[in-house]
């Protein structure tokens, strides 16, 4: 077994138990349910912010940006009320650790968003989830209703003086809800169209007023902060600036897909794919990794060594986003699925503004007439050429993550685009 | 003008008005109680949902169309929507849409002609580590291959 399975887990051993919500009666007896939230009510609000900035969180949605540092962006004085929004969207492919917590530990969740409004100073809270989740909107709805029947949810929580209501907004299906403004837009009842920043959530947010937008799983590492310290789950990271565990979601050719929780930093692809998830499907050869989602430049079997967090992928031009590892096996068509990729920010894309909603359709074109074997020999420029015209040109990074996937598939697989190409099919059938 | 929306519907969005500052913010859950009722959102749906929000069918329509959840025409008595982004489609999820293409004869988009059935390619649905996965109607199916489909479709009264 690899070292990294015997560390600490916060989360994994909860989901593993049976196929259904862990009731309130659970987390608190199996959890040290709910105590965070008497404790960090009994702190002033910015030790809290400060507990949780000394745990090293940072953003698990994809930016990776530090938890405690964002909350402290939130006015203390504001005419207007704030709000505590979560992200629950998990809209960004190969995503599907949220889904788990949601579905095992809601309770988690909850009590990590009701001490986030006692941090900045809100009474309101939404959960903004994905249509497609109704199965989860609704084990959230129960465990909402028990957290009120036990007044830690309502008027005055636990005697505190403080109020917090939390509600479960349902998106509709677009990809681009996941991305903070479009987010708060569709939970004011608008397009889920991007919003131009500044201002940033924190000024005017939802509903104009400060708000904080975090990931499902950011959000439910708060209680295990307040309990056993920022410091303590800081340590639990193998890497600098990355506190606590990772729930890391594992799909596509790997002898055993699913979500796996380690230590931040605590391994490498390679050793997540061999060693973690027992090596590539009918033991094939390794021809490519995606290690964020699908907005993460691609790898090659070269490139596998590197540890997987934030900062050593950012060092070799990729990311770390959602954690969501992407394996693909020898025989898979690199131009078939960059397609697939393209053809998915094509869809998504909310057509603001023109770089994206005009490149992505025509990089899509693109690579369909490269897959079907009528690719001619100067596409592979035009597609890197179009790429750089959307890259870092678009209200938001929708324009670059599908840029990116792009020009990183046509240069380190050139030689497959060309096969392609030359032979006027695809050699790979 | 007289109402097409249910009780039922006024009664929930009524227990939802006290949780957000304005009633525009009760669209999308406006929408998704109507198409609960009605399986799509006709033109007298989405006119009378912008009368009880307060903005304009038009408005509501802008909206609607924005999301691919919102059916803006009927669909079959069971929605399949298969998704077919990267870790199903590593997973064959080409040849289960296929198969079904061939099986109903059949465009994804379209819907069989006793109204059964409708097809969707799905984006991805967040179940990537048990891909391939489908949705039918509100329901997950996961670790699909065509036995798998063939057995749930004869399950569908």
């Amino acid at each position: 077994m690899h070292p990294a399975l015997q560390a600490e887990t916060l989360y994994i051993q909860h989901f593993r138990k049976k196929d259904e919500a862990r009731p309130l009666s659970y987390y608190l007896e199996q959890m040290q349910g709910y105590t965070a939230l008497g404790k960090a009510l009994k702190m002033a609000p910015d030790a809290v912010i400060d507990e949780v900035k000394k745990s090293n969180l940072r953003g698990r949605g994809g930016a990776g940006f530090p938890t405690g540092m964002k909350w402290g962006f939130i006015p203390k004085q504001s005419p207007k009320p704030k709000y505590v929004v979560c992200n629950a969207d998990e809209s960004e492919p190969g995503t599907f650790k949220d889904r788990d917590i949601m579905r095992y530990t809601p309770h988690l969740l909850i009590e990590g968003m009701i001490i986030a409004g006692h941090a900045i100073g809100s009474k309101i809270g939404y959960i903004y989830i994905r249509g497609e989740y109704t199965r989860e909107a609704k084990l959230l709805d129960q465990a909402i209703a028990e957290a009120y029947s036990k007044g830690y949810l309502g008027k005055n929580i636990l005697g505190s003086g403080h109020d917090f209501d939390l509600t479960v907004h349902r998106g509709a299906g677009a990809y681009i809800c996941g991305e903070e403004t479009a987010l708060l837009n569709s939970l004011e009842g608008k397009r889920g169209e991007p919003r131009v920043k500044p201002p940033f959530p924190a000024q005017a947010g939802a509903f104009s007023g400060p708000t904080v937008v975090n990931n499902v799983e950011t959000l439910a590492n708060v209680p295990f902060i307040v309990n056993r310290g920022g410091e303590w789950f800081s340590s639990l990271g193998k890497v600098e600036r990355s506190g606590g565990t990772r729930l890391i979601s594992v799909s596509g050719h790997v002898k055993k897909p699913g979500v796996y929780e380690l230590p931040a930093g605590a391994v490498t692809i390679r050793e997540l794919i061999y060693d973690i998830c027992g090596g590539i499907t009918d033991d094939k050869k390794l021809k490519a990794v995606i290690p964020g989602g699908s907005s993460a430049p691609v790898l090659t079997p070269d490139e596998i060594d590197v540890v997987y967090d934030i900062e050593p992928l950012m060092k070799i031009g990729t990311m770390m986003g959602s954690a969501a590892l992407m394996v693909v096996s020898e025989d898979y068509c690199a131009v078939k699925l960059i397609k697939r990729i393209t053809k998915f920010y094509a869809h998504e894309s909310c057509g603001q503004c023109t770089p994206c909603r005009e490149g992505c359709k025509w990089m899509e074109d693109i690579l369909h007439r490269i897959e079907d074997g009528h690719g001619r020999e100067q596409d592979l420029a035009l597609l890197l050429d179009i790429a750089d015209n959307i890259n870092g040109k678009t209200l938001c990074a929708l324009g670059d993550a599908a840029a990116g996937p792009v020009s990183s598939f046509v240069r380190k697989f050139k030689g497959e685009f060309e096969a392609h190409i030359r032979g006027k099919k695809c050699p790979n059938v | 003008m007289s109402k097409v929306l249910s009780q039922k519907f006024y009664d929930e969005m009524k227990k939802l008005e006290p949780r957000y500052p304005n009633k525009v913010a009760l669209l999308l859950p406006a929408l998704h109680q109507a198409q609960e009722e009605s399986g799509w959102l006709p033109p007298e749906v989405l006119e009378e949902i912008g009368a009880y929000v307060g903005i304009h069918p038009a408005q509501v329509r802008e909206v609607a169309s924005f999301y691919t959840m919102y059916n803006l025409k009927p669909v079959g008595k069971y929605h399949l929507k298969v998704c077919t982004n990267v870790a199903c489609c590593l997973r064959g999820s080409d040849e289960i849409v296929e198969h079904l293409e061939k099986k109903w004869d059949i465009a994804c988009g379209e819907t069989t002609s006793d109204r059964k059935f409708t097809l969707m390619e799905e984006e991805c649905l967040g179940a990537c580590g048990t891909a391939p996965a489908m949705m039918v109607n509100d329901d997950y199916y996961e670790n699909l291959d065509i036995p798998a489909i063939e057995k749930i479709i004869a399950g569908l009264a």
